[in-house]
Order: C-alpha cells, then structure tokens, then sequence
C-alpha cells in the first residue's frame, strides 16, 4: 500500500455512497497553520543534523573548527576530502563499503529465509510443542545485544570461526523480530484452503511453500529484508567484539577505527564526517525508493492481508 | 498393517514437516542464544584459582556464588541502573509521545507538507547509532556546535550541553532522534488502517479534528501504541553505543556509565571475564523480568486474541 492514499474529505460523506465504492475523490481540506508548522518544526530537527554533516563534508581541515557550522563552504574543502577518504590506506573505505554490502545484504537475506520458514510453520501448522518453540525463539528479543556477543565470540571462537565473516553473518541470520512479523503476516495471507488443495493433489510440504506460500508473502518478506539490513547496517557492536582484522571491518567499525587514530592524523575528522556521509545516503535512497514495498502495518499489528 | 486412509491423513496433517520448516531458526537459536547465555552462565560461578607456591599456576576453578556476591556489592552497578532508569524516563516517554504528535498530525487533512515531513522525520532511521552519537556529538561539542554559536550571538549565558545533568538529555536525544520517525510511520500506518466512516460520522456530529485525534483515534490506535512503547523500553534498556560514542568527547560519560557499558569494561578492558558473565546474567534476569511482566501487563490490550 502506498502511504498517501485519497482520503474523503468532509462534504464527501454528505452524497448518498455509490453502490459501487468508487475511489472518492481527494477533495482537499484548508491547510491550517499550527499542525504544519509543528510538524515542519519536527522535519527540521531531524534534518539539521544531517544537514551538518553535509555542511562539515565540504569543510577543509582549518575551515572545520573555525567557520558557522551550519554554512557549507565551497573552497574545494569537498573534492579535497572525497579524494584523501578514497585514498585513505589504499581505497580502504571501498573495502569497509563492500563488506557492511555483504554483511548487511547477505545477512538480511539469509536471516529472511530462516524467519520465513521458521514463521510459515509457526503459523500454519499445529504441532506439539509449537508454543514452546515460539516463545523459545522469541525470548531473544528481550535479551541485550552486548551480553550476547561476548559468549558468542568465545564459542564462535571454540568452533574457530571467530574473527571471520561468519561470525558476523552467522548471529545476523536469527532474528527474533523477523520471525515473529513472518508468523504474523503468514497467518494473515496465506489461505489454509490453498494450501490443503495442494496436499490433495499431493504435492510435498516443502513443493507446497515454495509454490502457493511464498509469493503472497513476498511484501511482508521485503519489510523483513528491509529491516533487517538497516538492523545490521548500523551494528557496531557485534563486528566491533567478532573482527580484529581491519579488512574485514563494516563501514561503522572502520570510521571507529579512523577516529582513534586521530592524533597523528590531524583531518581525519574531516574524513569520518566524509565517510558517514556518504554511509547513509544509500541507506537513504534505498528507502526513498523502496518505500512502496514497506508493509508496516505488519509491525503495528493491523495486517489485512 | 496400516489402513488404507492412514497416508492420506498422515499427508493432511503433517507431523515432519513443522519442524523441518523451524529447524534453521531452532538451531541458529540454540546455537547462538541458548548456547551463550548457558555458556555465561557456566562462566559465572568460575573462576581464577592460582595454585603452587611462588610464580604459581593459574586455572580455572568453581567458585559458586563469588562472583555473585561480588558483583552485587558493587555500587557501579546499582548507580548505572539509576543512570540507566534516569535516561529511559527521558528516552521513551520523548520517543513515544513525538512519535505520536506526528503520526496524528500526519493523518490530520488540513496539515500541509505531510509527505516531506514523514520522509525527513523518517530518515534517521537510516543512520547508524554510532554516526549520530557522532553527528549530535559534534552539534553539542563548544566550538562547533552551532546552538552555542546561536547562544552567544543572543548575549546568553552558554549552556553546558554535556554537563553532569545534561548528559542525560544529550544521549536521550541522540536516541530519540533516531527512534521517532520509526515509531512514527507505524502509528501512522495503525491510523490509516482505521474505517474512514466513523470520522465521517464524528465531522457530521461536530466533532473538532483535536476532538476527534484525542477521543477516536487515539483510543483505536493503542495496540500500536503498546507495542512500540514496548519496544521503545527494551530498546532504551539496551543502550550502549550512544553513550560509548559520546564517551569520547566528553567527561560526563564514563565506562560505567550504564550497566551494559560496565559489563564491556569488566569483560574486554579489565579482563575479569567472570565477574562481567555475573554481571551480565543479573543484567539479563533483571532486563527479562521487566519486560516479561510488562509484556504480561499489556499483552491483552495489544494483542488481543492473537496473544
């Protein structure tokens, strides 16, 4: 569903309903000041920080501590600090790029599949020990992210796969949130009638999921997917405990690491703010252009199927 | 011998096939949730042990409650569960309620710039928490900040923006920035799902666009409500990487800040490995309980029969 939709204005309710619901036409109401003045008040505190980090990227080195920090400064400050972070130990931040890409996408769409098979069978079976099975897999929500990663390295280094993306992508892969909205939103699309004309014809379980389940819940597994990459995207924690080798590290790690060597790299404020830049606009853009695929109303708990 | 009818009831109702399909889930989970908690578990009543005299050996050693008792004599942990509590009240209530002025605004029809609004608002979402923790960093660091900059061209008195009181706002905002949008396109999504008729019918009665915020959507929206706030409360009881970030740039954060950063501190910097899986299984029981009996409290509301 897209999130403006035509909304009937007051007069329209007067006209006896058609027989056929045709779409009512959006007949604006007048704007009045004090909501769009709050709300607009709301979008700038959002937006100034943003707004400053693209301000501070176009800073040079003196510029940054000395000038308005809201006043973009057009002295080559930009070029400049897009060629020295590209540059930074041989194109690392390229490196950092691509691994968050392969953390964040290949851990988003594994843990995907996991939730939606673990949630179609959540939802559409009835089996024993079905509730404790839920509840064990749900518990995880409610445990903190630093107390699990820390026994995670140890055992994840007893199987010696500590310190590699496996130990990233691995605890990326469940996700009891995702699990959870799979249930619901199997519950909610997936016809039970289908699904028992299928096993008339005799079709297997699994033949049974991939060919009638799976596409009506594509727009709640893209909402899965979506959240998910964004969750792993902007996870520092796990790498920050699993990685050692700076190669291996996500964008977050690296502008963590680049900070602390700060001292004898005196503008490497310069290429952080650079950096953290250019790590959210594709965040952003994804979202601008996925937006139509959201099914959030899956997270509130308002599914209609 | 099986009766003729027994496959076909066997394929109608399938007994295998559940658990193939949470299988992946169930091992991942075991694996990587139950494995580690039971792992710190174990740890938690170990410890060091030097044996022999002179240099001695050091091993590992059951110590049972030690570590326990230790950990819980601490005043670290109880004075960053109070920064903890201090911070959440900030947090979740600011979260919730923004979040929720927004949504309302968003769904009233005489409000303009609704959709720039929603996607501006919506697009901290996308930046990590340590970016923002930077981000906000920065805007509150004297010098570059340019509220202070707004301060001093007033002739104000410059307000210490990450002072010992403050820095309780600073982090909250930092995390409240990020949340808001969020939250707030779930709300708005809850209100969109309402029947349209029943505004209708309120306009048709009278009913002012406040009135009708207030008395009929707000009242229909609430298991959105609970299950955001839920979230909003586990999410700020988790709070680490805000406040480790803006550990760097001020003196008003230290390592202990929260229990989370003291179990950090204890497991990575000062190497006691078994005082921080006590720490971190009190941590765990009390983060648990809380939200168990919160889910409990409010899980009639929220989810009706779904449970």
């Amino acid at each position: 569903m897209s999130a403006v939709t035509d909304r009937p204005a007051a007069a329209q309710s007067l006209r006896p309903a058609p027989a056929a619901p045709s779409k009512p036409k959006e007949r604006r109401v007048r704007a009045a000041f004090w909501p769009s003045a709050v709300l607009l008040i709301g979008a700038i505190y959002c937006f100034v920080p943003v707004f400053w980090l693209f301000a501070a990227a176009t800073k040079t080195p003196g510029e940054l501590f000395t000038t308005f920090t809201l006043l973009p400064s057009f002295n080559g400050g930009f070029e400049a600090n897009l060629q020295r972070l590209f540059a930074f130990n041989d194109g690392e931040f390229f490196r950092w790029s691509a691994n968050s890409l392969i953390y964040a996408g290949g851990g988003a769409l594994l843990s995907t599949l996991v939730s939606a098979a673990a949630g179609y069978g959540l939802a559409k079976y009835e089996f024993k020990g079905k509730a404790f099975v839920f509840n064990f897999l749900l518990i995880g929500v409610l445990i903190p992210g630093v107390i699990l990663a820390v026994p995670q390295y140890l055992l994840l280094s007893e199987v010696g796969i500590a310190g590699t993306m496996w130990s990233v992508l691995l605890p990326s892969m469940i996700s009891p949130f995702s699990i959870y909205l799979a249930r619901i939103y199997a519950t909610a699309v997936v016809s039970d009638e289908l699904l028992e004309a299928g096993r008339l014809d005799g079709a297997g379980e699994f033949r049974i999921f991939r060919s009638v389940a799976l596409a009506p819940m594509v727009p709640g597994l893209i909402t899965i997917f979506l959240l998910q990459f964004v969750g792993i995207w902007n996870n520092f924690l796990l790498p920050y405990i699993m990685l050692s080798r700076q190669e291996l590290y996500p964008l977050t790690l690296g502008f963590n690491a680049m900070m602390n060597q700060g001292t004898d790299q005196p503008n490497v404020y310069n290429l952080v703010i650079m950096g953290c830049l250019l790590a959210i606009v594709p965040l952003v853009l994804l979202f601008l252009f996925l937006q139509r695929y959201w099914r959030l109303d899956l997270v509130s708990g308002s599914v209609k199927g | 011998m099986t009766t003729a009818s027994a496959p076909t009831r066997r394929s109608l109702r399938p007994r295998v096939a559940p658990w193939l399909f949470v299988a992946p889930a169930l091992l991942l989970a075991a694996g990587l949730l139950a494995a580690p908690i039971l792992y710190t578990l174990w740890l938690s009543v170990r410890g060091r042990a030097v044996t022999g005299g002179g240099l001695g050996v050091v091993s590992e050693t059951f110590v049972g409650f030690d570590n326990y008792l230790r950990v819980l004599g601490d005043t670290a942990l109880y004075a960053g569960f109070g920064r903890l509590l201090l911070y959440a009240a900030i947090a979740v209530p600011g979260t919730m309620l923004l979040a929720l002025l927004f949504a309302l605004l968003l769904d009233n029809p005489s409000t303009r710039l609704g959709r720039l609004s929603r996607i501006t608002i919506f697009v901290p979402y996308a930046v990590p928490g340590v970016i923002a923790a930077l981000m906000w960093g920065f805007l509150y660091l004297p010098g570059v900040s340019p509220f202070l900059a707004i301060t001093d061209a007033l002739g104000l008195a410059r307000p210490d923006l990450m002072g010992p009181d403050s820095i309780f706002f600073a982090v909250a905002n930092v995390s409240i920035w990020g949340a808001v949008g969020f939250n707030m396109v779930i709300l708005y999504t809850s209100l969109r799902g309402l029947p349209q008729e029943l505004y209708d019918a309120a306009r048709l009665d009278g009913c002012s666009e406040l009135q009708l915020a207030l008395r009929i959507k707000l009242p229909l929206i609430v298991p959105g409500l609970v299950f955001t706030g839920l979230f909003s409360i586990i999410g700020a009881l988790q709070v680490f990487s805000e406040p480790n970030t803006l550990m760097t740039l001020t003196n008003a954060i230290g390592s202990d800040w929260v229990p989370m950063m003291l179990v950090y501190r204890n497991a990575f910097i000062t190497n006691d490995l078994y005082g921080a899986s006590a720490m971190a299984i009190v941590i765990t029981a009390v983060t648990v309980i809380a939200s168990l009996v919160l889910l409990k409290v409010l899980q009639k509301r929220a989810f009706g029969a779904n449970g």
